[in-house]
């Protein structure tokens, strides 16, 4: 039984924003990766058993606006510090996938003192030199969904789904947004890597080992760059571990913030 | 009827089987398959065309800038330009244009456009254009910036041409606390400027401006697409308050002439076909990637290029038809262009005489044609006045 979500707008820093929001509990706030929020997913649902969950639209995607001020990650990462401060949001789980975790890393260097654990999903934001990334700007969409999963059903599913006009629009707004924060330099910010030692949160780093946009060493590097983080590499799973195994991340999202709660 | 000469020095040797293997000649095609001993064949062959459309009495001589492909050797517009400045005496010089949004430090295109000015004593032509799509890829220059950086780089290099120096610039892309540019350029206030472009509403809106009131290029389109964009210019310029100089309004197209229409087909058609069929061929991330074009524009755009894609490549008559290619015998082409002119109402002509594979006899046969057959009888041509009128009255 999937609950529905109450959506909600948001004016923070000018930006019309909007939330989607279920569950009670602890909060955790969930920052979408470069394709947005299709649909209320699997794992959210699950997660809002136990926990609050809030997933906005990044500033430029989905139904939020796009703001004047928006020209890269770290314009996100400020906004997002005001609407934890909008919210009251305290002793809150913060977690992301790919330019969403990258944003929530940049979040973590800079103020953690309203945050309680960071989890890192298939994070974009750091270069392993020598290794290749993906490049999603130079697929056509079909190349690009497939690129993202380990087992090809979730690819068919997804684009056998037909979109509406609004929901074609949406896609194509993601695109823009997407492409506007993280071309060059293509999905990493050289200052990130220098400052990533300030992060003394419990940290969960979850990764695909079939990840094909970001590659297992992308999350041995992270594990490396923050102390004491904890790292789990998934089995026959691509980019996606939250959809792809959505009750694997859920468990082992659950028994993370539960031991690091207090 | 004003004549340029318009160049875009492809690799000609290209295997055009690459695409068996590649996407396109752009970006993804190997360096490996460029011979530089035949790259300097071909360098020395095409200026050589450049300089003999001097001697043919164009009025300019055009070269643009294109980067990591076979469809145009010119990654640096300004060394051509540099080479035919003191080859040749009469024809203007257009550089189509330097891609602003692509560089870094805008000032470098202001002193080399002002130096190519003074050695020519006032010969230049600036071309700005914002470079195709897959050059965002090549520079790593975020799209999503192309239109800001595009205007920025635009304002900074007039600036830099007409006032007095140092000054500072205070850009959100460009920043410089000392502006004093030497030399400055010959023309007075600046060399004209001409804006190439495929077609669009906000380019027409910002060259149309009676700040501005640029040259509109419309490059490599159909005669449909021509007319509805220099159309739509004349109208933004009414809208505007003045009446657009046909002067303002050029068409870069393709074109060949030889004895007969037959003949004139049959030598063209391999070779213009490879022109819009191996050089230009770009899939979809390469031609429009996100941000390059406003939103609505890709909107439209993605949808035209799903209803002609799966289909089959154009042939030399699908291009011939459209316009996207003049082709025939010198009183053919003479007709076709006397009648768009009357219908469109463009004053400039930019005609690409070399296309392709097209090799070096056939170019220098038809160029000699064009220039002895076609042009004296079209110098004196302009579109009629009541044209330009109806149009704005239409509006």
């Amino acid at each position: 039984m999937v609950a529905t979500p109450t959506t909600t707008t948001l004016t923070v820093a000018g930006c019309k924003t909007h939330l989607r929001r279920a569950g009670r509990g602890r909060p955790v706030l969930w920052l979408h990766g470069g394709g947005g929020v299709t649909a209320w997913a699997p794992f959210m649902d699950r997660l809002s058993d136990s926990y609050e969950l809030i997933v906005p639209d990044h500033p430029g995607f989905g139904r939020s606006d796009m703001p004047a001020w928006l020209d890269d990650i770290e314009d996100c990462a400020f906004f997002y510090l005001d609407l934890i401060e909008a919210l009251g949001l305290e002793r809150l789980h913060l977690a992301g996938n790919a330019i969403g975790a990258w944003m929530a890393a940049e979040l973590a260097i800079r103020d953690t003192s309203r945050l309680a654990t960071l989890t890192l999903v298939g994070a974009a934001g750091i270069r392993v030199k020598g290794v290749r990334k993906a490049d999603p700007f130079m697929m056509s969409e079909e190349e690009h969904v497939r690129a993202l999963f380990h087992n090809p059903s979730f690819a068919e599913a997804r684009l056998k789904a037909k979109r509406s006009e609004e929901e074609e629009d949406i896609a194509l707004r993601n695109e823009f947004t997407f492409a506007r924060l993280a071309w060059e330099p293509r999905f990493f910010s050289p200052h990130l890597e220098k400052w990533i030692h300030r992060i003394k949160l419990p940290t969960l780093i979850v990764w695909g080992e079939g990840d094909r946009m970001f590659s297992v060493p992308h999350a041995a590097a992270w594990h490396r760059l923050i102390a004491g983080s904890r790292l789990e590499i998934y089995a026959q799973c691509g980019h996606l571990p939250h959809i792809e195994k959505a009750d694997q991340f859920v468990a082992t999202f659950t028994r993370f913030a539960e031991e690091k709660r207090s | 009827m004003k004549f340029c000469l318009f160049h875009l020095m492809p690799y000609g040797a290209l295997d055009l089987s690459y695409t068996e293997k590649y996407p396109s000649a752009w970006t993804s095609l190997p360096n490996s398959y460029y011979d530089p001993k035949k790259g300097h064949h071909y360098y020395n062959r095409y200026l050589d065309e450049l300089e003999y459309g001097d001697e043919l009495g164009f009025d300019a001589l055009c070269v643009n800038e294109h980067h990591q492909t076979a469809y145009g050797l010119m990654a640096m517009p300004g060394v051509i330009a540099g080479a035919l400045s003191r080859r040749t005496k009469r024809a203007r010089i257009a550089v189509l244009g330097r891609a602003l949004p692509l560089i870094n430090n805008p000032l470098m295109v202001a002193e080399e456009f002002a130096i190519l000015d003074n050695i020519t004593a006032g010969r230049l032509i600036a071309g700005f254009v914002r470079g195709v799509g897959i050059e965002y890829h090549t520079t790593g220059v975020n799209p999503g910036f192309s239109h800001e950086r595009f205007h920025e780089a635009h304002d900074l290099i007039v600036q830099a041409w007409t006032r007095t120096g140092p000054f500072a610039f205070e850009g959100k892309h460009y920043n410089f606390e000392y502006v004093n540019l030497w030399p400055r350029p010959y023309q007075a206030p600046h060399p004209p400027i001409w804006i190439p472009s495929q077609g669009s509403t906000e380019t027409i809106e910002w060259a149309a401006h009676p700040d501005r009131r640029y040259t509109y290029l419309q490059t490599f389109s159909a005669v449909d697409t021509v007319k509805r964009f220099h159309h739509e210019y004349m109208d933004t310029a009414a809208r505007y308050g003045y009446t657009a100089s046909p002067d303002q309004l050029g068409w870069a197209v393709p074109v060949y002439v030889a004895e007969t229409d037959e003949i004139a087909y049959r030598e063209a058609a391999p070779h213009i076909e490879s022109l819009y069929n191996k050089f230009l061929r770009m899939p979809m991330p390469f031609l429009l990637p996100p941000g390059y074009t406003s939103f609505n524009s890709m909107k439209r755009l993605r949808s035209i290029r799903r209803g002609t894609t799966g289909g089959e490549l154009p042939t030399a008559k699908d291009l011939i038809k459209r316009g996207m290619i003049i082709c025939g015998s010198p009183a053919t082409v003479r007709e076709t262009f006397e009648q768009h002119q009357k219908e469109i109402g463009f004053n400039l002509l930019i005609s690409m005489c070399q296309f392709g594979t097209l090799p070096a006899d056939l170019t220098r046969k038809s160029m000699t044609l064009f220039a002895k057959e076609v042009m004296p009888y079209l110098r004196d041509k302009v579109p009629p006045a009541q044209m330009r009128s109806a149009t704005a009255a239409a509006e």
